[in-house]
């Protein structure tokens, strides 16, 4: 009972990781049908927006809420991620739409840009950057509507684009003067240190269970059931899921498919900064951080059935379990007195590489039976 | 064009533009005014992807070194005075890279020597390259021995330089003395035979190891591993840590809170920590674990002080030094010794000349062996909340290296030695 808990429960860790990271995917790649290779590096982009809150939390004047900073950095990493999302929509994706060969290329050295921009600028700016971003895109929402008459409009939006320019570099530049390791550019990675409550773990069943994973967990089932929320009961949620299914329906209708697009990258690329949160959690925040996680979220996906959340979720925790059962070497403890030459050979695969070399071979052949994944849905594709 | 596609053309242009200058700025300032003439050097590590967090720190050393001997009038050869430039080469965390940068040091910039490298597998993808070429690579890391290249210094330690003695001390002498080995490492060549070595040497000893696993590069998800490790051992016993780069980070972060700590009786000897990686993982995951070096910071001698100072000074308070920055440092200060010693910068005359040629460096004195490795003193820490190690063990003399290991069945006898043309790469004692 106790290994099979704690089997479970590494297999939920380790699955909800995939899920998290996966969950953006399955939105972007799953209901709109780009392949975003950039993913990973909005996902960095999460990470590193973890690290600044970090460090504007340790600040004398935030210090006493010190510990609250991952909530804080969930939202912020989710805003930055869907910003940049946002304008990599409207700047490169959208004009691809129905190419997804140069989808796939565009996207792909956006995210090498991406990454030497992490390495080659200070975050200092990086964060400047995004914070005049984001003000240059709420302050219109705040307007009132009627200053946007027609012979001021031009003048207000560029009055809102140089004050939000304004807030950006005065933030870029107190930031860099009291936070010196913002002020210098680096290609070294950096630490995320979890809060005092969520290191460690506790006990239960003579089985312990560590904090962070129990967090990471824990914002996985939140973010999903978000999700599920707003794409089934939300009305823009059901506009989304209208255009998925045909968009020249939606569109007589009355439906705005380009704004439906915009937001649909959004949350796609919000939760990509949701998962950098996660994964700054258990390991370092480098300038690479994504593209190790990229190749498992594509693979969560399409095994998971291109276009279904249900599929991500179950395919995601198989991964996972499958690779702890593997990995950890379970399947000799569940059985003891297998037979000589299979208990060899499982003891083989019983390491961490092999594991995964493994995973990948059953995904493949699980293909071949089923090329459509788990559970098979006609989604939008982008060539329709 | 709406303005949102602006700003993202913009931003795309910053990051251009910060990316060119980055790769292109070389601009050395000549800080050998009396200087007669000038040779060029080549540098060649990993500035940007994985292996980055580490080999900068390289890079910065070793142009340090080379400001430090200009300043000091640069190498004199015959009365003139020759000022050092250099040519730093981005390997990019990339084998074929070092590979293929080390042709165009060599061919197109044709500079005498090569400071480079830090994986094995980076080592062993230039060790062509410089023996065809015949040209000269200085390797500054502790690595697996197994290799003695005629066009190869080796300024690190080799295992009886660093894990022999380790694994001695956690079975011997540590808290955990006595109770059984897990190996942990990442997967490619130096974990691999490093692991090797250890499981023969603890047979030897009359030691356990109770289980091994290895993390591919790049994959970050040690939850199985941590799950092997408490089933194996759990009464606590010693982890021998070869993980590199930023695996580490997940791997102590994830291990302290299963309560695999020292506290509850769990001891992990790292061969690749050192004081820089202590301050990216934070002192807080790694008091009370261990490290085995030829050089650490708390070492309390001028020359070390020195050192240190020297570095701060130059890149930055919060910077520390390490072992590797050490060894990356000596081997500067090897090499113009010995074109000093020679007279020329000529290939040959310089290689046979640094054989035998002795150094003050931080860590104590060392000297070039025949098998063009290092004598070294070794040192065992712990490390403590401050992030530095406490010296719990030191060699009264230069251990003398053994770049043919004698616990590994398939080089067990044989060694090696450039000075005698009988004997070479390998011979059998």
């Amino acid at each position: 009972m106790q290994l099979i808990i704690e089997s479970l429960f590494n297999g939920v860790a380790i699955g909800s990781v995939l899920l998290i990271a996966a969950l953006g995917l399955a939105i972007v790649f799953g209901l709109m049908g780009v392949i975003n290779l950039a993913h990973g590096e909005l996902m960095m982009l999460g990470a590193y927006s973890t690290y600044v809150t970090q460090l504007i939390f340790k600040l004398p004047a935030l210090k006493p809420i010190y510990n609250a900073y991952v909530i804080v950095a969930i939202g912020v990493a989710f805003l930055v991620s869907a910003v940049v999302g946002i304008l990599l929509e409207r700047s490169v994706i959208r004009r691809l739409y129905g190419n997804p060969l140069e989808t796939l290329l565009a996207t792909w050295g956006v995210s090498l840009i991406l990454q030497q921009f992490v390495r080659s600028v200070p975050l200092a700016y990086g964060t400047g950057i995004a914070i005049a971003l984001l003000t240059g895109l709420i302050l219109p929402i705040l307007l009132p509507k009627n200053l946007y008459k027609k012979n001021r409009a031009h003048l207000v939006k560029f009055g809102t684009w140089s004050v939000s320019a304004l807030i950006g570099v005065i933030s870029s530049s107190g930031l860099s003067a009291t936070i010196s390791k913002l002020g210098r550019a680096s290609a070294r990675n950096v630490d995320v240190t979890a809060p005092a409550w969520m290191r460690g773990g506790f006990e239960l069943w003579g089985i312990t269970f560590p904090m962070t994973r129990l967090v990471i967990i824990v914002i996985t089932g939140i973010a999903v059931l978000s999700v599920t929320w707003f794409l089934n009961r939300s009305v823009w949620g059901i506009r989304i899921r209208a255009v998925t299914q045909n968009r020249s329906m939606s569109d007589c209708l009355g439906i705005s498919t380009e704004t439906v697009d915009v937001l649909t990258f959004g949350i796609g690329s919000g939760l990509a900064g949701v998962a950098g949160v996660a994964i700054s959690l258990l390991g370092s925040v480098g300038p690479n951080v994504g593209g190790s996680y990229i190749v498992g979220c594509f693979m969560v996906v399409v095994l998971g059935g291109v276009g279904n959340l249900m599929g991500t979720i179950i395919a995601s925790f198989c991964i996972g379990i499958i690779t702890d059962l593997i990995g950890a070497g379970r399947l000799l403890t569940i059985w003891p007195q297998m037979p000589a030459p299979l208990a060899s050979a499982i003891d083989f695969f019983a390491t961490t590489s092999m594991a995964r070399v493994l995973v990948f071979a059953l995904i493949v052949i699980f293909l071949q039976f089923r090329p459509a994944g788990l559970f098979p849905q006609k989604g939008r594709m982008v060539e329709a | 064009m709406s303005t949102p596609n602006r700003i993202f053309l913009g931003l795309t242009s910053i990051a251009l533009g910060a990316s060119i200058t980055a790769c292109g700025s070389n601009n050395q300032a000549s800080n050998c005014p009396d200087c007669d003439d000038q040779v060029t050097v080549g540098i060649l590590h990993s500035l940007s992807g994985t292996m980055a967090i580490s080999e900068s720190t390289l890079v910065d050393t070793e142009k340090m070194a080379i400001e430090e001997i200009n300043k000091a009038g640069g190498i004199q050869i015959n009365g003139k005075k020759y000022e050092i430039k250099y040519i730093v080469e981005d390997g990019a965390s990339d084998w074929p890279t070092f590979a293929e940068k080390s042709k165009k040091l060599i061919d197109q910039d044709k500079v005498p020597v090569v400071f480079g490298g830090w994986t094995s597998a980076s080592r062993k993808a230039m060790l062509p390259v410089y023996e065809t070429k015949d040209a000269f690579l200085y390797y500054p890391i502790q690595y697996e021995g197994q290799e003695c290249s005629n066009n190869i210094f080796y300024t690190g330690a080799t295992p009886n330089q660093q894990s022999e003695p380790a694994t001695e001390f956690m079975f011997k002498l540590s808290p955990a003395a006595g109770k059984p080995f897990f190996l942990v490492g990442s997967d490619y060549v130096f974990p691999r035979t490093s692991n090797t070595i250890t499981k023969e040497q603890l047979k030897a000893l009359g030691g356990k190891v109770v289980g091994e696993d290895y993390l591919p590069l790049g994959n970050t998800e040690v939850a199985p591993i941590i799950a092997k490790i408490k089933k194996a051992l759990p009464n606590g016993g010693v982890i021998i840590n070869t993980l590199n780069g930023d695996q580490n980070v997940a791997f102590f972060k994830q291990i302290q809170d299963v309560g695999i700590t020292p506290r509850n009786g769990y001891y992990v000897m790292s061969y690749s920590i050192a004081e820089e990686e202590i301050s990216t993982i934070g002192a807080d995951f790694l008091e009370g674990h261990y490290g085995a070096w030829n050089y650490m910071m708390s070492i309390n001698t001028p020359a070390s002080k020195k050192f240190a100072r020297n570095f701060k000074k130059r890149w930055g308070n919060d910077r520390v030094v390490a072992d590797p920055q050490e060894s990356a440092y000596n081997m500067v200060y090897l090499w113009k010794a010995a074109v000093e010693k020679a007279g020329t910068f000529n290939d040959n005359a310089v290689r046979k000349a640094l054989i035998g040629v002795k150094f003050d460096a931080p860590q104590g004195p060392v000297e070039v062996m025949p098998n063009h490795h290092l004598s070294q003193t070794v040192r065992i820490g712990q490390i403590t909340s401050n992030g530095q190690f406490k010296i719990l063990q030191s060699t009264d003399t230069p251990i003398a290296p053994q770049a043919w290991n004698q616990y590994e069945p398939s080089s067990k006898g044989y060694a090696c030695d450039w000075t005698d043309s009988q004997k070479g790469r390998k011979y059998r004692l």
